[in-house]
């Protein structure tokens, strides 16, 4: 990293530019999504759970979209689910990607029975439904947030476990890695500086896409009643509570299962672009 | 190389093994339950002499291997045990709902898969134009949406709006069949919409995939028309991703059947173990995660055997 931040940041303004108008628009519908989640409580005109109104009021001045089940203002909980869920899956998606890229590094260049168990494991774990799987741990572990942080990225590190794994072994047998060997480096030093960067623009297009997985897992669970629990603001649940009002022609429920679907979108186009540019395709 | 039925053979016996380890791995869930089933169950008016008696009753004082074991001819038998939150046999409550649910993927599955296959071939028929590239942003849309999303928008564009189709699918034993299509239309469109893309899009490319042959270029050059290519030539060739993808597709249905079940009040299995997981009646919903598991890996099994039967090339072993 030899670059200063101003270098890095017109790098970032140049490749923006250069990018096609698909992946702009994700970038900006992220950067958005980011910015609402930061600044959630300067931008939502009440408190999280603050009831403020009688339930299920329709769209207002005061309300902009009316309000929830319990009376609390919707606008205020969509810009508030933002932080929740989008945090959560954050956090849940580097948890799975840390349990994951250790393991798959462990496995390819400890090998041998290491290698087979864990390997063996995963295809045990892959064998049942993710969401059936996600299910039956929560049922042991209770639907808090934690357990189902927790939950989650264990099954999902079984994915970039398979993934890192396959990307090491094809680098642990290249002759730079058996010169550091026999230089006589530590596993660990190997890992870190000869392995890890050359699979890492594979990983960081696949947490994209992982993380659009577990995003749309944790809503899924929240609209089910089983992931993030009241009365923390999340969009799953949201549309769960407000599901009602559907068979009456209001579209208010949609909205939240809107903004999921935009930012899942947003996310695929960007990590389309990403999978483009770093397949070989690359200008400088 | 290998015959036929002798790598079958593997598969199968490969496929036993993962749902016997499965279902280990399934049972094993309640040996690492923090605390205890029988005082979570009971709650806090629970006595130290009615734990001990639930206890009993689980058999949670027996060793492991014992209760696994017993637990695994019960279930063979179709004896799930009973529920914790109401006392019923979980066979009898599973068996309606195993059957609705399989109607459910069945009325999907003869919706989607001709559909799938025809646009599929228009697609690598029209490849590159309009056509292909909407197909291609639905697909990728559709990995991005969530079922209840689907199934909402449907909802208020089919039985709000419209007023033609129920937005319910709370079917009972005295519903007729007509009744039970018509209920599980939305749902299953719902369903339908989620796999669509990806088995129209894998269609495509299968076929596309075979375009560059000799043996198709010839047909061309025989003066064929592009439809008859595609169909005569290039698909029997197509058939076995074609067929893999399109079971796996049906494989992945399971997770979207539970959430399109809760939506629609339908009652599957779907609808049975997320009430389960709520209630924390563990014993249901291992015998749901069971059944799931089971069907998921037959499905896949399923896959990988029509994918080598299917195979051209394997079935004239040189």
């Amino acid at each position: 990293m030899t670059q200063s931040a101003s270098g890095m940041f017109r790098t970032g303004i140049r490749k923006f530019a250069s990018a096609p108008l698909s992946a702009q628009l994700g970038t900006i519908v992220i950067a958005i999504y980011v910015l609402t989640a930061l600044f959630a409580p300067v931008l939502a005109p009440y408190g999280e759970a603050e009831i403020v109104g009688s339930q299920f009021q329709t769209w207002s001045s005061s309300f902009w979209l009316g309000t929830d089940n319990l009376g609390r203002d919707m606008f205020t909980r969509l810009i508030y689910g933002a932080r929740n869920t989008i945090g959560i899956a954050i956090l849940t998606t580097c948890l799975s990607f840390s349990i994951g890229i250790a393991a798959g590094l462990a496995a390819a260049t400890l090998g041998k029975w290491l290698d087979q168990a864990l390997s063996r494991l995963v295809d045990v774990l892959m064998a049942i439904p993710q969401l059936i799987f996600a299910l039956l741990l929560l049922s042991m572990f209770g639907t808090s947030i934690p357990s189902l942080i927790a939950v989650i990225a264990f099954l999902d590190s079984t994915r970039v476990f398979r993934l890192t794994r396959a990307l090491s072994i094809n680098v642990a047998v290249t002759d730079y890695v058996e010169a550091a060997r026999l230089r006589g480096e530590g596993l660990l030093w190997i890992m870190k500086n000869e392995i890890l960067p050359n699979i890492i623009p594979v990983l960081i297009a696949e947490f994209g896409l992982r993380f659009c997985f577990v995003f749309l897992l944790i809503s899924g669970l929240s609209f089910l009643g089983l992931g993030i629990q009241p009365p923390t603001a999340d969009w799953g649940s949201m549309v769960r509570d407000s599901a009602a009002l559907i068979t009456y022609g209001d579209v208010t429920p949609l909205l939240p299962a809107g903004a999921i679907v935009m930012l899942t979108v947003a996310v695929n186009l960007v990590v389309d672009w990403f999978l483009h540019t770093a397949s070989g395709l690359k200008e400088d | 190389m290998a015959s036929i039925p002798k790598i079958i053979a593997q598969r199968i016996v490969l496929g036993l093994l993962t749902l016997w380890v499965v279902s280990l791995v399934i049972f094993a869930g309640i040996q690492f339950l923090p605390g205890d089933v029988a005082t979570e169950v009971l709650g806090q008016s629970a006595t130290p002499e009615s734990i001990a008696a639930l206890r009993e009753s689980l058999g949670l004082d027996l060793p492991f291997h014992v209760r696994y074991f017993s637990w695994l001819m019960d279930v063979l038998r179709g004896d799930f045990g009973t529920s914790l939150a109401t006392g019923r046999d979980i066979g009898e409550l599973v068996r309606p709902r195993l059957l609705n649910t399989l109607f459910l993927a069945l009325m999907t599955a003869i919706i989607a898969v001709p559909l799938a296959l025809v646009g599929g071939i228009l697609a690598a028929l029209y490849r590159n134009t309009l056509f292909d590239r909407i197909i291609n942003t639905i697909t990728l849309a559709s990995v991005s949406v969530p079922e209840f999303f689907t199934a909402y928008v449907l909802i208020l564009i089919f039985a709000v709006n419209a007023g033609i189709l129920p937005s319910l699918a709370d079917v009972d034993a005295s519903t007729d069949i007509l009744g039970r299509i018509t209920a599980i239309i939305l749902p299953a469109l719902t369903l339908t919409l989620g796999v669509l893309a990806h088995m129209m899009r894998m269609t495509r490319t299968s076929i596309i995939n075979l375009l560059g042959n000799q043996y198709i270029e010839t047909a061309r050059l025989k003066g064929m028309p592009e439809w008859r290519v595609l169909v005569q030539h290039a698909l029997p060739n197509a058939w076995a991703p074609v067929v893999t993808v399109i079971v796996l597709n049906l494989a992945y249905l399971i997770t979207g059947v539970v959430v399109v079940e809760v939506v629609f009040v339908y009652p599957g299995l779907g609808q049975l173990i997320v009430d389960s997981v709520q209630k924390r009646d563990i014993p249901v919903v291992q015998a749901c995660s069971l059944i799931f598991a089971s069907v998921y890996i037959i499905l896949n099994l399923t896959a990988d055997v029509l994918s080598i039967v299917m195979n051209p090339r394997l079935m004239h072993p040189k």
